[in-house]
């Protein structure tokens, strides 16, 4: 396949030149669709591949965190002990990934690339709400895949420009978007990782407090769900946790997120004297 | 109905490259300069909005002269074709190279096949790890494409701006002293006796490619940061 269709002269064909479109996935459905996801034909049968699993979101005063533990898995194997899966959308957003995770890398790779496509062409940055539209849109075009087993479903945070705030978005298959209200866990670690948000999370927590409360949780869904992966610190592997606010997506690093789990176990540890 | 009349190649040819050159010069100059730590582009251009500088990719920006609607759709294109190279292959495979022999051969076949040429020139900068890494190409509106070094000036009085460059231009001045060279260049007047304009920034569009920059190297300077930059060094680099 070529990946710029011939024209006869040797220039930039049309699918180039055509004024109009901001958005790249419009233009790759143009030039060179076998790249998007959706056209592919997934065929049958029971395909075991590798999956990605827990993501929690939580807001705090003047924005959110995003964290993803780990692990993927493929059948009952650990697939991988350190793969991420929260990854910065452009500056002021986050995406979280959860499902069939060769699909959801690439769906992670061609929003990032949407969204900075958009600001490349307009000069401007997208809305929050546009944001989480066009990621809603990208979904839809996986529906066919998502009805062969390979779904995939994101988690997108981000820090609202115009209002201020940090918001968290949820999505289905089909594309639905939902926003939700100051945390939300998507995976298969999520039921559990949702309980433990309910527990700890607080009003007006600051960015500190929310990552504390997000790696809590991925440790109670890592305790009771085979699939998450919890904080590793025999092997230095911590979760991928990020903040996003009105200075922008910031990885949290790993002293931090040592010192909070390293917290955590203690205070799980059996004779503490707070238990 | 009139007989059509013969026109020898090269007259043709003439015509139409006298035609595209005279709309290019009716515009106002771009200049291009290399800096220590960087590229550097700078226009007079009240425009907040209408861009002769931008982006194309991590660390490849584009000037243009000349007609806005036709070296806007070069830009699009150039984005599109930088997108679509980094998505299919990666990120760092997206050249300056690649994207001024797609321009060349776009500019040329218009130029040869159609009723107008593309009254436009461009140059395509792609920043290096140092200096001698950097490249700046120059296309014009023939689709001929020439590698500079140092700087560039195109459109309205591109000759004699580039000479009032070249006679202070030197490898490695910082980003100041460069836009110094630039501003006073485009504010030189055309004549003997009539005095020289003094450029405010609102009246320029200066952008940067950063080396320092860690991925995305294109940055525009406006309002304080451009007024800031002709007495700093390196603030551009993020804190």
């Amino acid at each position: 396949m070529s990946l710029v269709p011939p024209s006869s002269s040797g220039r930039l064909p049309a699918a180039f030149t055509t004024p109009g479109s901001a958005s790249f996935v419009e233009f790759l459905a143009q030039a060179a669709p076998a790249l998007l996801p959706g056209n592919r034909p997934a065929g049958g049968g029971d395909l075991v591949v590798p999956h990605a699993t827990t993501i929690v979101a939580v807001r705090f005063d003047g924005g959110i965190v995003m964290a993803g533990d780990r692990r993927a898995t493929a059948g009952s194997m650990i697939a991988s002990r350190h793969i991420e899966k929260v990854f910065a959308a452009d500056d002021y957003s986050a995406i979280g990934i959860a499902g069939s995770a060769g699909l959801a890398i690439e769906l992670v790779r061609l929003f990032q690339l949407e969204l900075e496509h958009y600001e490349k062409i307009e000069g401007s940055l997208l809305s929050l709400d546009g944001k989480a539209n066009r990621l809603a849109t990208l979904l839809r075009g996986n529906l066919g895949l998502a009805m062969q087993g390979l779904a995939v479903v994101p988690l997108f945070g981000g820090y609202d420009l115009a209002r201020a705030v940090g918001r968290i978005f949820s999505y289905d298959v089909t594309g639905g978007r939902y926003e939700e209200q100051d945390h939300h866990a998507i995976g298969s670690g999520s039921v559990f990782a949702r309980g433990s948000l309910k527990k700890r999370w607080r009003p007006g927590l600051d960015a500190a407090g929310a990552v504390e409360v997000a790696v809590e949780a991925l440790v109670d869904a890592a305790d009771d769900d085979s699939a998450t992966g919890g904080p590793d610190a025999g092997r230095r592997i911590y979760p991928i946790v990020a903040t996003v606010d009105a200075a922008g997506y910031r990885q949290v690093g790993d002293e931090q997120l040592s010192a909070v789990s390293g917290r955590i176990a203690v205070e799980r540890q059996v004779g503490d004297p707070r238990a | 109905m009139s007989m059509p009349f013969y026109v020898s190649p090269e007259q043709l040819m003439k015509d139409r490259a006298d035609f595209a050159r005279k709309g290019i010069a009716r515009g106002r100059s771009v200049v291009v300069l290399q800096y220590d730590d960087g590229i550097a582009f700078a226009s007079q251009n009240p425009s907040r909005a209408l861009h002769k500088i931008s982006e194309i990719y991590d660390r490849i920006a584009f000037a243009a002269v000349g007609k806005y609607n036709e070296f806007e759709n070069l830009r699009v294109a150039g984005v599109r074709y930088a997108d679509l190279r980094g998505y299919s292959y990666d990120r760092v495979d997206v050249t300056a190279r690649g994207l001024a022999n797609a321009y060349a051969q776009t500019l040329g076949t218009v130029f040869t096949t159609e009723s107008k040429p593309l009254e436009v020139e461009l140059v395509v900068a792609e920043v290096g790890a140092d200096p001698i890494s950097d490249q700046l190409y120059r296309l014009t509106y023939d689709g001929s494409v020439a590698e500079e070094q140092g700087y560039v000036v195109m459109g309205g009085q591109a000759e004699r701006l580039g000479a009032l460059v070249g006679e202070q231009w030197r490898p490695g001045l910082p980003l100041s002293d460069v836009l110094q060279i630039a501003v006073r260049a485009l504010g030189s007047s055309p004549e003997d006796g009539v005095p020289n304009l003094e450029l405010a920034p609102a009246q320029l569009e200066v952008a940067v490619l950063d080396r320092t920059r860690p991925r995305r190297a294109f940055r525009r300077l406006t309002g304080d940061l451009l007024t800031a930059t002709l007495g700093t060094e390196r603030p551009t680099a993020d804190h």
